[in-house]
């Protein structure tokens, strides 16, 4: 059994609810031991009011020997001494002896408690066997229970325990003391629930109480606290907490409201904390309770710095009870901000740097108490939660350095001395605990503050340190880089200024300089700082290292404009650059030269496309506009470059349409992306290299040397915007912008890149002639008119220089008076004079600067040849111009045209140019013989192909050998007649002829021809000639006989000739044999008559060797049958190749590389020459002999069809009159 | 000891954040697209912006932190409101995370007793509102500083309000 101690117990761990024992003493000692041991074993649930939730409680008890004292008194509310349950321990067992004495006694405990107020009491009647043994004459051990129940327990039998034997190991005994333990805990709850309950129901009352005047927190602060001190010793930390927590808020709530309103507010206790705070030792956390401040909270003399390290103090010691060493960080931080936001809300005078030192001391001693709690592990696991108070620490003992003069140069003042000393008077005596301790806070400050040196030692040692600017540049670097990218721009700012210093101070020129470019072009500074900065520049500018920066910082490009707009210049003209920068530094900045890199490529290709070229080139840039201006994309100004670095490009879209080539209708349109290519690309990490501003070092800038450059020498850049003219040199070529230098002293402003791409050109162009006729198509045989057009190019015509055009017969050069060439872009019209020689027309020009287009119109007359031209055939050698496209129907109706050339001399070149002018000759001329009865006609047709309307007049016939025994009578009356276009006009004449008619009639048709819309008829008219030969062909009758009679054999003689001679190909084909000199080709002829006309007698067919020579006739002569009388045609003829066994399958020959004219005349013969007797063969089959001899061996000959158009039946339609036989059985057979 | 260094980790989520501080008020807001990117900031006093910017930088990490923490707890509902971010003894800072991960941070002055958790929690909300319409606005580029008038004058009220 403890004794009592009279003074409060306050090491509530070791504190344990009490319970007095009143009764028999002896007994219960001996029965304390296992009472004592027995009662926390097992737990209990208690139920709580309130709606808190339920509790298992372990249960121990403090037993106490009961005395009166013990019982609180009215008003006295200290929980801890409160007794809570009240044991009466008997072993009497007889009623004679409880009678006498026990039942008295009993009753006297019983008036005390009741007199208290007390009813948490049981009475413990203790029954041994031993002891009934002792007595002999004793009553039934119930007895003597039921009495104490009977006298005491009216209503509450329960409140009288029996415990047998319970020294003894028996099962009875352990079910007694179960039994009994289990009374024992519920009445303690009971005890417990009643009388917190009570003190709690108290408490708010006290608490309502608060507003009224005389209300001190401090003892409410004593009451609450001694509640939280009952559930911590019921080991409820939990609950303990609140209490203290509430306790907190309800003072941080009243220093709020006090602090808004210091006059209504009547909290006068709070006057106490008002005090000017005297002591700052920091807080102390190494003992559960600080006995030293309660006691001033309990005298109510705490300080506010008192109050909150005694509440801290208890929240942190039960926080750590609860294993939260980490919510005690938290707490902290909370704490020393809100403690010194408290004193500054109610305008407590600390001395200045006092709360520096408790703020100090306190962050160490929670981080002490930390890590004597948690093992190292642990501890660097959770530095996130340490971080913060080893920076508040560090801060705050900057602080602190600066205010006792210890962070500068010079030594410490006395002023800084005194402040010093009145400082560490605050810290008191270091406590007993940390006495011994070499690492303690109180150490530490103490230290700090005595001296530079060991100010510096602690303070490096707890913070980064100063004056290494080389590491502190790697830093200052590593977060520029951060700010940069994520666009804060004060802190980049900020940061910049502080690497300025380093790197000034590290003698890194360049980095320096690059840094204060940015700097000075800085809005976030002030005008001075940016002139400073500036000024740093010019001042390293003067001195001799050429610095390379990027113009990033310096200025901005803006715009360029070229002038002309279009950026493409012929050599000679003037392009000029306009450059708007914006000039970002605080002063007017002299710049020696700002020069213009260029890149410079030979573009080929030369003059042609240059419109095009052009058009593609102002459209190319994302801003380019059809002004010729490019803009400069700039960056947002809130994050600088930064941003543009990490955004990806703004979208490109173009408008596209896509229209048909035909007619140009708009098949389908859409938007296309122009820089896809930079959008999709992969983002990779080297991309914030492109920006020189993104990290704090910009990439070393290169200046491109040797190149080709724009300049402007000596300008002054105004800050803002600057107009900057640049001329453009003159050599040919393309040119884009690579790099912008500028020039400052020796500091050199480069701009690496130029985006988008800035192009110019200057061309070089050849001096050209085209010439091209005015209509759309040239005519033969009347003037036309052709344009000429010379583009001077580089050239300039002088004075002199003159075209030379050479003369050809069939197209002579018309003099005109009206001539005169127009030299674009300048105004009037010179005068052309043209020279003619026999061989040249010379047309001198008139002087024409450079890159001008001289236009001038000159007539020609193309002659039409005379001959039925084959066409094509002779003229055509480039067969380029034989369709023009414009003019489908001409090909349509068969327009034969003529291509002239013409060699022209320019004065600007020793070679001719030839060019071809294509003419079409508008008409058609055919020619025919009609007969009636013995007459004969020549019919010539003249037809009118072209789109012109003509007169024609005078058509007359003659004999190109005029023969006397010939008359051509013309039959046509007009002597003029209009023809129309794609019309005809037919002119008749009647032949007449003295015999013997020649064999061959060579005509000639000529007539005059003029366009309708021609003004002068009559000189207008120009001569057409059609010439032409009529062949003879006539069937004889047999010799003797006028005429062919039916039923009687006649001659027929075939005439086959060659026409022309085969081409090459053609001649290898046929497998021309040389015989004796002369190279013959061999033919198959054979007559067929499919129409029963007539019937071959004998040999119907042969083959017949052809020399290859024109003209070349072979003659064969066969007999033939008339069948009918009347006028029957010609029996056919059919003439095939006739090629060897050995000759190579040929292909089938071209039908226009060669023609091949076989004529056949059939002539009228006798009999007298048919060698072979051969059966006569009507309809004989040539495939069928072909295929006949095929079967007989596989080396056989083969026959194989001319091409159409290769062979010419003269005699085709021609018909032989066939009289009938004058017998009359003939004509019989005929009508049978 | 130690050296405290501040580094601001990027993440492929768009996020945003925003500050407001009160005392003398700021509004700041911040947005990111790969990382921590200022989308509209605004303090009141002038004088001492280049604090306030420090102070809305470093307590994004904290909002980092605390996204992270509740990502692994419940990612689906979570409370937007983060809460005081970290204390100084000068000033409080509160965090907001919108959904698509845009941040806000309100920056108070200590001193200022009138604005309480509630008071801050309407102010984010309002705040969020008004930065929803700003991202309606089909003429909003997202990731764009905010130059919104309606939300300025949103932003210059709350402060008026709240010093």
């Amino acid at each position: 059994m403890e004794a009592h101690e009279e003074k409060p117990i306050i090491y509530t761990m070791e504190n344990k609810p009490i319970v007095t024992c009143a009764g028999d003493q002896s007994l219960f000692t001996s029965l304390y031991t296992s009472l004592a041991q027995q009662l926390p074993r097992e737990s209990m649930e208690w139920r709580r009011s309130y709606g808190r939730a339920p509790k298992m409680i372990h249960l121990e008890a403090n037993f106490v020997q009961f005395k009166e004292e013990l019982l609180p008194k009215d008003g006295n509310r200290a929980l801890l001494t409160f007794p809570f349950l009240h044991i009466y321990w008997t072993d009497c067992c007889d009623t004679e002896m409880y009678k006498a004495s026990v039942k008295d006694d009993m009753l006297r405990w019983q008036s005390t408690l009741r007199l208290h107020g007390s009813v948490d009491w049981l009475i413990v009647v203790v029954e041994s066997e031993a002891k009934k043994k002792n007595k002999t004459n004793i009553l039934p051990r119930t007895s003597i229970v039921d009495k104490i129940r009977n006298d005491f327990c009216n209503k509450q039998s329960d409140r009288c325990v029996v415990l047998s034997d319970p020294l003894k190991e028996s099962s009875r005994s352990q079910d007694s003391w179960s039994a009994f333990l289990t009374k024992l805990r519920t009445l303690l709850l009971m005890s417990f629930t009643k009388n917190l309950g009570r003190f709690e129901d108290d408490m708010r009352t006290l608490r309502e109480k608060r507003t009224e005047p005389g209300w001190s927190f401090c003892d409410y602060f004593m009451v609450q606290e001694e509640l939280a001190f009952v559930f911590e010793m019921l080991q409820q930390f939990e609950d303990a907490l609140v209490q203290y927590d509430e306790l907190d808020a309800l003072f941080t709530q009243y220093v709020l409201n006090f602090g808004c309103d210091h006059f209504n507010y009547g909290a006068n206790w709070l006057g106490s904390f008002c005090a000017p705070v005297k002591r700052w030792s920091g807080l102390l956390l190494r003992r559960p309770i600080d006995m030293e401040k309660r006691e001033l909270i309990q005298r109510g003399e705490a300080s506010l710095l008192d109050l909150r390290s005694y509440l801290f103090s208890r929240q942190c010691t039960l926080l750590i009870f609860l294993q939260r060493p980490w919510e005690v960080t938290q707490r902290a931080l909370e704490l020393l901000h809100n403690c010194v936001q408290e004193l500054r809300l109610l305008e407590v005078y600390v001395v200045q740097g006092a709360l520096d030192c408790w703020v100090f001391l306190s962050c160490l001693e929670v981080l002490h108490r930390i890590e004597g709690c948690c093992d190292r592990a642990q501890l660097e696991a959770n530095c996130s939660h340490t971080v913060g108070l080893w920076t508040y620490a560090t801060e705050k003992l900057k602080s602190l350095g600066y205010l006792c003069g210890l962070v500068a140069e010079k030594v410490p003042t006395s002023e800084d001395l005194n402040r010093t000393v009145d400082l560490l008077a605050g810290l008191g005596e270091e406590r007993p605990e940390t006495v011994n301790s070499l690492q303690s806070p109180y150490k530490k400050l103490n230290e700090a503050l005595s001296s530079v040196e060991a100010f510096e030692k602690h303070y490096l040692v707890s913070a980064m340190k100063k004056g290494d600017p080389e590491r502190a540049e790697g830093f200052l670097d590593d977060s520029l880089r951060s700010y940069v990218a994520e666009g804060w721009s004060l802190q980049v700012t900020h940061t910049r200024k502080q690497m300025a210093e380093c790197q000034k101070l590290l003698q890194q020129t360049e980095d320096y300089l690059q840094t204060s470019a940015l700097l000075a072009g800085d809005a976030n500074l002030t005008e001075e700082e940016r002139k400073h900065f500036c000024q740093e520049i010019l001042t390293f500018a003067s001195q001799p290292p050429t610095v390379a920066l990027s113009m990033a910082a310096f200025a901005q490009l803006r715009q360029m404009q070229f002038s002309p707009p279009g950026a493409v210049v012929h050599v000679g003209a003037a392009l000029q650059l306009e450059l708007r920068v914006r000039c970002l530094m605080p002063v007017a900045m002299q710049v020696e030269q700002l020069a213009a890199t260029l890149h410079f490529s030979l573009e080929q290709g030369g003059a042609r496309g240059r419109a095009g070229s052009a058009q593609r080139r102002t459209g190319q840039g994302p801003q380019g506009q059809g002004d010729g201006v490019v803009l400069f994309p700039q960056g947002s100004p809130l994050a600088g470059a930064g941003m543009g670095a990490l955004l990806p490009p703004a979208l490109e879209l173009y408008e596209m349409q896509d229209r048909s080539p035909s007619d140009s209708s708009l098949t389908s349109t859409g938007v296309v992306c122009k820089n896809m290519h930079l959008l999709l690309r992969r983002h990779d990490s080297s991309a914030s290299l492109d920006t020189p501003t993104a990290g704090a070092l910009p990439a070393a800038v290169a200046v491109d040397d040797g190149a080709q450059m724009l300049r402007a020498r000596d300008i002054t850049l105004q800050p803002g915007d600057n107009s900057i003219l640049f001329t453009a040199p003159v050599q040919p070529g393309s040119y884009t912008l690579r790099q912008l230098c500028g020039s400052v002293g020796r500091v050199q402003f480069v701009q690496s890149h130029i985006y988008p791409v800035v192009q110019y050109e200057v061309y070089s162009q050849e001096p050209q002639l085209t010439i091209e006729p005015l209509s759309d198509n040239l005519l033969a045989g009347i003037p036309q008119k052709v344009k000429f057009t010379i583009a001077t190019g580089h050239y300039s015509v002088k004075k002199g220089d003159a075209l030379q055009l050479s003369n050809t017969d069939s197209m002579p050069i018309l003099h005109s008076s009206c001539c005169s060439a127009t030299v674009l872009s300048s105004t009037g019209g010179h005068a052309l004079s043209i020279q003619s020689s026999e061989k040249v027309t010379s047309i001198s020009l008139p002087p024409t600067p450079p890159y001008h287009t001289l236009e001038f119109q000159l007539e020609v007359l193309c002659h039409i040849p005379p001959t039925p031209f084959k066409p094509d055939i002779e003229r055509l050698t480039n067969g380029e111009v034989r369709h023009r496209p414009k003019s489908h129907s001409h090909a349509d109706s068969g327009m034969i045209n003529i291509d002239q050339k013409v060699s022209i001399d320019c004065p600007w070149s020793i070679y001719s140019t030839l060019i071809a002018l294509t003419f079409y000759v508008p008409f058609k001329a055919k020619h025919s013989i009609l007969s009636a009865g013995k007459r004969k006609y020549i019919q010539v047709c003249l037809q009118n192909v072209s789109d012109t309307n003509f007169h024609l007049a005078d058509p007359v016939l003659t004999e190109r050998q005029p023969t006397v025994s010939m008359e051509l009578l013309s039959l046509n009356v007009k002597k003029q007649q209009p023809v129309c276009s794609q019309q005809s006009v037919f002119c008749l004449w009647e032949m007449r002829w003295a015999k013997p008619l020649p064999l061959c009639l060579q005509c000639a048709f000529s007539a005059s021809f003029a366009p309708v819309s021609a003004s002068d008829t009559h000189t207008a008219f120009k001569p057409y000639r059609y010439e032409f030969q009529l062949d003879r062909a006539e069937i004889l009758p047999p010799s003797g006989d006028q005429h062919c009679r039916t039923g009687a054999l006649c001659g027929l003689e075939v005439s086959i000739t060659r026409q022309a001679e085969p081409s090459e190909t053609e001649g290898e084909e046929e497998e021309s044999t040389e015989i004796e000199g002369l190279r013959t080709t061999k033919l198959m002829y054979e007559v067929v008559d499919n129409s029963s006309n007539w019937a071959v007698c004998g040999k119907s067919s042969g083959v017949v060797s052809m020399p290859v020579a024109a003209s070349a006739t072979h003659r064969v002569q066969m007999e033939v049958m008339p069948l009918f009388a009347g006028h029957l045609p010609f029996p056919n003829i059919k003439v095939f190749k006739y090629l060897p066994h050995n000759a190579v399958p040929a292909i089938q020959p071209d039908t226009d590389s060669c023609l091949e004219n076989d004529t056949i005349s059939l002539l009228d013969k006798g009999l007298d020459d048919q060698g072979d007797t051969a059966s006569i063969r009507s309809r004989g089959s040539v495939h069928s002999v072909g295929s006949g001899e095929q079967q007989r061996g596989l080396p056989m000959p083969r026959l194989e069809p001319f091409s159409p158009g290769q062979v010419f039946y003269w005699s085709q339609g021609r018909q032989v009159l066939v009289l009938p036989v004058t017998d009359d059985h003939v004509m019989e057979v005929n009508v049978t | 000891m130690h050296q405290v260094r501040l580094q601001i980790k990027g993440s492929d989520e768009a996020r945003y954040s925003y500050s407001i501080d009160v005392q003398i008020s700021a509004v700041l807001q911040y947005w990111s697209k790969p990382k921590n990117y200022p989308l509209f900031i605004r303090s009141v006093p002038v004088q001492n912006e280049l604090k306030f910017h420090y102070t809305v930088h470093t307590s994004l990490d904290v909002v980092e932190e605390k996204i992270s923490a509740v990502g692994k707890a419940m990612a689906d509902q979570r409370e937007l409101y983060l809460g005081l971010l970290y204390p100084t003894e000068d000033y409080k800072v509160y965090g907001y995370v919108t959904n698509s991960k845009v941040k806000f941070v309100i920056v108070v002055d200590s001193s200022n007793t009138s604005l309480r958790d509630n008071e801050i929690r309407s102010m984010f909300r309002k705040l969020h509102n008004s930065f929803t319409d700003v991202m309606c606005n089909p003429f909003y580029n997202p990731g764009d500083t905010i130059q919104s008038k309606a939300f300025d004058s949103i932003v210059s009220a709350m402060m008026v309000q709240a010093s």
